[in-house]
């Protein structure tokens, strides 16, 4: 587990020094990923432990979102004077997202996997 | 007798302990709750830990940042959680090279969607410029987004609250609405909530199947690269 921990942070920090080095807009954990995406690809294979502790990490990826949410309460006031654009946006921008990117793929799938005539 | 509590409390309020272990705490409420439920999306573990936690707080008048001493070791960890989603993409590589230009193509609608339909519902609704701004990246995973808050002139702290109600709302709102439209391959549904719902919504599609996650998980990424390299050119062309 420690090692794999290593091994994640190893490419995080990869990531970050990259971001630095070339001005990337993109957060470096981001590019750690990307990193360790291609590493995988080109060895063909991950190991048990690297398995084990990426799905431990990624089982409670919620609790890791809570201290950001919680966040909300030095914003009380602004949400409370504007809440209809903030809530009717969230929720309509959301449901349309959802429902653009769903459609266009099955669209896109569909024209695949029928044979050409 | 209460001039010691006080005294014990002065002096725990001030450690990161506390905020850590309400941090934990809350979730694992959150979470015994959400599975009681049977993992209904409307009893979100992100939106029930957070009430606890804000409650707590506000009870006991302790500001956020003192919280945040505590809290930031779990924030820390989206870092290496971010990287680790390599592993379960790794797991769909044939799946994704099959599908990866429809995939591409469908980021894109999704991106766009997502960004101009906020910014414009909020404007209708009279939203101030700085709301619109920190609503804008509300679809892209939270580190990803504060960035791209800081860049277009946006609140980060408001971003990071308004990406985190994003995916708690794309969570709980993905099942309802794709049954609606008849999506049913996991692939497509992952894909989907990962582009609206970044981690959270990736998150709970890992708690319904793993091929559905590994794509929320791609989605996710190519939307904070999308938007990330989008955004700035967008705001830049409209100002």
């Amino acid at each position: 587990m420690i090692g794999a921990l290593t091994l994640l942070l190893l490419y995080q920090l990869a990531g970050e020094v990259l971001v630095k080095l070339l001005a990337l807009p993109l957060p470096g954990p981001v590019i750690g990923m990307a990193l360790l995406f291609a590493t995988l690809a080109l060895r063909g294979g991950v190991s048990d432990e690297l398995r084990n502790t990426a799905n431990g990490l990624l089982q409670h990826l919620s609790l890791l979102f809570v201290p950001a949410g919680a966040g909300v309460m030095i914003h009380f006031a602004r949400i409370g004077g504007e809440w209809p654009a903030i809530l009717g946006a969230l929720v309509a921008s959301t449901a349309l997202t959802l429902i653009v990117t769903a459609l266009t793929l099955r669209l896109l799938l569909r024209g695949k996997e029928r044979p050409p005539s | 007798m209460t001039p010691r509590i006080t005294e014990i409390w002065v002096y725990l309020s001030a450690t990161p302990l506390l905020g850590l272990t309400l941090t934990l705490l809350a979730y694992q409420a959150a979470y015994w709750l959400y599975a009681r439920s049977g993992m209904n999306p409307l009893a979100n573990p992100v939106a029930i830990a957070v009430a606890i936690i804000v409650a707590l707080l506000t009870l006991t008048g302790t500001p956020y940042a003192t919280y945040f001493e505590g809290a930031q070791f779990v924030h820390f960890l989206l870092g290496p959680a971010t990287v680790a989603l390599a592993v379960p993409l790794y797991a769909q590589l044939p799946r994704l090279k099959q599908m990866l230009g429809p995939a591409l193509v469908a980021l894109l609608a999704g991106s766009v969607t997502a960004i101009v339909s906020a910014m414009a519902i909020g404007w209708t609704l009279g939203g101030s410029r700085e709301t619109l701004l920190s609503l804008a990246p509300k679809s892209v995973t939270t580190p990803i987004a504060m960035g791209i808050a800081e860049k277009i002139g946006g609140l980060p702290s408001l971003t990071a609250v308004l990406v985190v109600t994003t995916g708690i709302l794309g969570a709980v709102m993905a099942r309802g609405l794709l049954n609606a439209f008849g999506c049913r391959d996991h692939a497509i549904r992952g894909f989907a909530v990962g582009v609206a719902a970044h981690g959270i919504g990736t998150a709970r599609a890992f708690q319904v199947s793993e091929t559905a996650g590994a794509f929320a998980a791609l989605a996710m990424g190519l939307n904070g690269l999308t938007t990330a390299l989008l955004l700035p050119l967008m705001i830049r062309f409209w100002s």
